[in-house]
């Protein structure tokens, strides 16, 4: 087999794991957008936020450490104590339902009914309140995140492929394991949508308002329940993401990296984000390796790297000029 | 007058019962212009209760009252012997108060079986957590009110288009999910809002067909607002007769033909 090829094939198996993670950040975004129609852009800061809390509560940190010791003249920092990874999860989560809780009651119980642009605004402005409120609460310095997730080579796959191709692939356990997390995610939450109570309902109220509350459904639990889903999904792109390179500031701006996906997949397709993560995953890493690079047909286009920094833009581009509403989006059709 | 206890029997030997609800002098404002003013009714149990009227003449905001979708300024509404505090929507929906709308509220995305589905949402009681791991209560409860709901199809006779998307249905099969979904509920009140509005002679025979049928097999207490007054007259036990939100007549179908205030509101007498 041409070695350029063998190469390609680790590429292609990189960026569909890549791809994996996008469609996790997308997936948050198509939660909130079917259910209540606000395209959030605090997603990504959600996730931050998230990952933030989680890192805080296993190191035991004191929250508000240093609003609270500017004050009082104190100095406080660590509780001194540390919480294993699975309870803190657990606490995170309850923070994140929390968030929901407020967001609801604070901010978009008071905007039903009002224009998309206005609701999107709203976001914008808690995507920067969480921001500083994540980096007050938290401190905003770069934290390693570990919750004992295995990371590094794996062997086997290296072995094994070493064996067929004479060439041993790099695949990271981590990748592999948001993989699998994400996928059962995804099919849980499909399975939730489809055939529960609350996902019949969650579906109810994304369609009809008035015809949700003739049949007996609280809009704003089904709010809060979507907002706190789309938490937990931040929560888990949060650990991937974390633990891969960190938690810091750049992690929310994966939230953009979202966007093209989900101008692919369509914003109303759950299958649509995953799909859309994978192809802008994919084609991102191939993309780079073909042209970026100039790997494939002897070089014959070198573009000099770096194009997995636009390539998602310009695909989701010609994406809206062809078809709007994406792979798997409804299209809208007014009847007149 | 009727005792408020007591029910009667009609002509064609159907047993009315005793007041499930009363409207106790309720009037409803929208800033100036007064829609409802000062009206009182009764509704017995098991019996079809029409409210008519001309155009404007408030009875869609009378249904809303009903219903909670709006809140009047002065009255009273009297459930089931209970005052009923304000309340929003869904907790009337919750108490039993199933409705349909005049321009059709269905969730236009999902199939037939599921939007009456959603109608089964007050009867089924397991939380959250039974339901997202799908455990034995809640999947018992899913199959028994999926039982339930093919019941109510079937006597729709929709059974054809079960898992069709609402969204390509015609108009009067929409109309025929709308009075599913809200029979899916088994209201003890149900509230249909021209349920035969734009719809062809043959389509209203129709309608009219499942309305009676329905109070005759469910013995389900409905109130309807209509237009067209020869449906109403054959269909309804008691008519109450509005014109600009303010009653006009209450009785009997034929009390109220021959009442000289809704003759001239129909036949467009001035207002002196």
């Amino acid at each position: 087999m041409p070695e350029t090829l063998v190469f390609a094939m680790e590429v292609f198996l990189n960026g569909l794991m890549a791809g994996v993670l996008y469609a996790l950040v997308a997936l948050g975004f198509v939660l909130i957008y079917k259910a209540s129609g606000i395209f959030n852009y605090a997603q990504g800061v959600m996730a931050l936020f998230s990952a933030m809390t989680l890192v805080g509560i296993m190191n035991g940190q004191v929250p508000f450490a240093h609003l609270i010791n500017a004050t009082f003249g104190t100095d406080l920092h660590y509780f001194g104590w540390n919480v294993p990874a699975l309870l803190a999860i657990l606490l995170t989560v309850v923070v994140m339902i929390g968030l929901a809780w407020a967001v609801n009651q604070i901010i978009f119980r008071h905007l039903v009914n009002q224009e998309p642009i206005i609701l999107f605004m709203a976001t914008i402005g808690l995507a920067y309140f969480l921001e500083g409120f994540g980096d007050i609460m938290w401190g905003a310095d770069i934290k390693k995140l570990d919750v004992g997730l295995p990371q590094g080579i794996n062997e086997a796959i290296d072995e094994a492929t070493f064996q067929i191709f004479d060439y041993g692939f790099f695949i990271d356990n981590l990748d592999i394991v948001a993989t699998i997390i994400a996928a059962a995610l995804v099919f849980a939450l499909i399975v939730f949508a489809q055939y529960s109570k609350q996902g019949r309902a969650m579906r109810a109220v994304a369609d009809d308002h008035q015809a949700a509350l003739s049949v007996g459904i609280s809009l704003n639990f089904i709010w809060v329940m979507v907002w706190s889903l789309a938490g937990f999904v931040a929560l888990v792109a949060g650990i991937m993401w974390g633990t891969k390179s960190g938690v810091q500031f750049s992690l929310s701006l994966i939230a953009l990296k979202a966007l093209p996906v989900l101008m692919l997949g369509g914003f109303t397709s759950i299958p649509g984000a995953i799909v859309g993560g994978l192809i802008i995953g994919v084609g991102e890493k191939l993309f780079e390796f073909c042209f970026g690079i100039g790997q494939c047909f002897g070089g014959f286009i070198n573009l000099g790297g770096a194009t997995e920094l636009w390539f998602a833009y310009v695909l989701a581009l010609i994406f809206l000029v062809f078809r709007p509403q994406g792979l798997f989006g409804e299209k809208i059709i007014e009847r007149v | 007058m009727l005792d408020a206890t007591e029910g009667y029997i009609t002509e064609d030997g159907r047993k009315i019962g005793g007041v499930v609800m009363e409207m106790k002098n309720i009037t409803l404002r929208f800033g100036g212009v007064v829609a409802i003013k000062d009206i009182s009714f009764d509704i017995r149990e098991g019996e079809i209760r029409a409210i008519i009227g001309p155009n404007g003449a408030g009875k869609s905001s009378m249904l809303n009252v009903i219903s909670g979708f709006y809140n009047p300024q002065e009255g009273e509404v009297w459930y089931q012997g209970q005052k009923r505090p304000p309340m929003k929507p869904f907790e009337v929906a919750q108490q039993g108060i199933a409705r349909t709308f005049q321009n059709i509220a269905l969730f236009e995305g999902m199939t037939v079986l599921d939007n009456v589905m959603t109608g089964r949402i007050r009867q089924m009681k397991s939380g959250l957590f039974a339901q997202a791991f799908w455990k034995g209560k809640a999947e018992q409860e899913e199959t028994k009110n999926r039982a339930f709901v093919e019941k109510i199809i079937d006597f729709l006779e929709i059974q054809h288009i079960r898992k069709t998307p609402v969204g390509r249905l015609p108009y009067g099969l929409k109309k025929r999910v709308e009075l599913a979904r809200a029979l899916a509920a088994e209201p003890s009140i149900l509230l249909l809002d021209e349920p035969m509005a734009g719809m062809n002679v043959e389509e209203k025979e129709d309608m009219s067909r499942f309305v009676l049928d329905v109070n005759d097999e469910f013995g389900t207490t409905i109130v309807l607002i209509e237009h067209d007054m020869g449906v109403v007259m054959d269909l309804s036990d008691r008519v109450v007769v509005m014109d600009y939100g303010q009653k006009i007549g209450d009785g009997s179908p034929d009390e109220v033909r021959s009442n000289q205030a809704v003759i001239d509101a129909y036949l467009g007498v001035a207002h002196e």
